[in-house]
C-alpha cells in the first residue's frame, strides 16, 4: 500500500464523511450560534482537504488556496458574530 | 521513509478532524460544541499540514505551511471567545449537568452591563488604610 493509496482510499474518505456528520449539525442545530460554528469547521476541514490533494497530485501551489480560505474562516465568523450581537440589541 | 512519515501525520490528522466532527455530532452543548471545534481542529488540520511540507520538501512550501499554522492557531481562540460571548449574551443555556458557570449573576441582561462580581467588596486603597491606622 503506497502513500498515494492510502490517501486515496483512507483520508480523502474519513475527511468526507466528516464534512457529512458536520453538516448534519449545521442543518439541524437548534441556534444560530451552533450553525456559526458548523460552518467554521465545515472550512477548517476544507483546508484538510486541500493539503490531501497537495499530497496526492504533487501540487504544493494549491496551499495557497488554503491560506485564503483560513482568513475567510475567521473573517465570516467574526462577520457572523458581530451581526448576531448587533441584532439582539433592543 | 519520508512516506512513512508522512502517512502516519495524515493519519492522525484525519482522525482528530473525524474526532471533532463526531464531537461536533454528540456534544449537548453549544460552548461543549466550541471547545471541540477549537481544539481538536486546529491540531487535525495543522496534522494534515505539517504532512503536505514534509512531502513536498522544500523551504517555500514549509514557510507557508507555517504560516498557515501560525494563522490558525492566532484565530481559532479569538473566535471561540467570541462565538462564547455572543451566545451567553444571546441566551443560549448551558448543559443541564453543567456543573460551573463562571458568568452567573455577573451579567445583566436588560442593562446588558458586565461587572466582575466583586463590586460589593472593600477596595484594596480602603484596606491599606484600615491597616495603617
Amino acid at each position: 500500500m503506497t502513500l498515494l493509496d492510502f490517501i486515496y482510499y483512507f483520508v480523502l474518505p474519513v475527511l468526507s464523511i466528516s464534512i457529512i456528520l458536520i453538516f448534519i449539525r449545521f442543518l439541524i442545530g437548534p441556534k444560530m450560534v451552533d450553525r456559526i460554528i458548523a460552518l467554521d469547521l465545515i472550512v477548517t476541514t476544507g483546508i484538510g482537504f486541500i493539503s490531501a490533494y497537495s499530497i496526492l497530485y504533487n501540487q504544493p501551489t494549491l496551499l495557497d488556496v488554503a491560506m485564503i480560505l483560513a482568513l475567510i474562516a475567521f473573517l465570516g465568523t467574526i462577520a457572523f458574530t458581530y451581526y448576531i450581537q448587533q441584532k439582539n440589541k433592543p | 521513509m519520508t512516506d512513512i512519515i508522512v502517512g502516519v501525520l495524515a493519519l492522525f490528522g484525519t482522525l482528530f478532524v473525524f474526532f471533532a466532527a463526531v464531537g461536533m455530532l454528540r456534544m449537548r452543548d453549544t460552548y461543549l460544541r466550541i471547545s471541540v471545534t477549537t481544539k481538536a481542529a486546529t491540531l487535525g488540520i495543522g496534522l494534515l499540514l505539517v504532512a503536505g511540507a514534509v512531502h513536498s520538501y522544500e523551504l517555500a512550501i514549509t514557510a507557508k505551511v507555517f504560516v498557515i499554522i501560525l494563522f490558525l492557531f492566532l484565530t481559532a481562540p479569538v473566535s471561540a471567545h467570541l462565538i462564547g460571548r455572543t451566545s451567553y449574551f444571546s441566551g443560549v443555556k448551558l448543559w443541564k449537568n453543567s456543573v460551573m458557570d463562571d458568568m452567573e449573576g455577573k451579567y445583566n441582561p436588560e442593562t446588558e452591563e458586565l461587572g466582575s462580581g466583586l463590586e460589593d467588596e472593600p477596595k484594596n486603597s480602603d484596606l491599606g488604610k484600615t491597616a495603617e491606622d
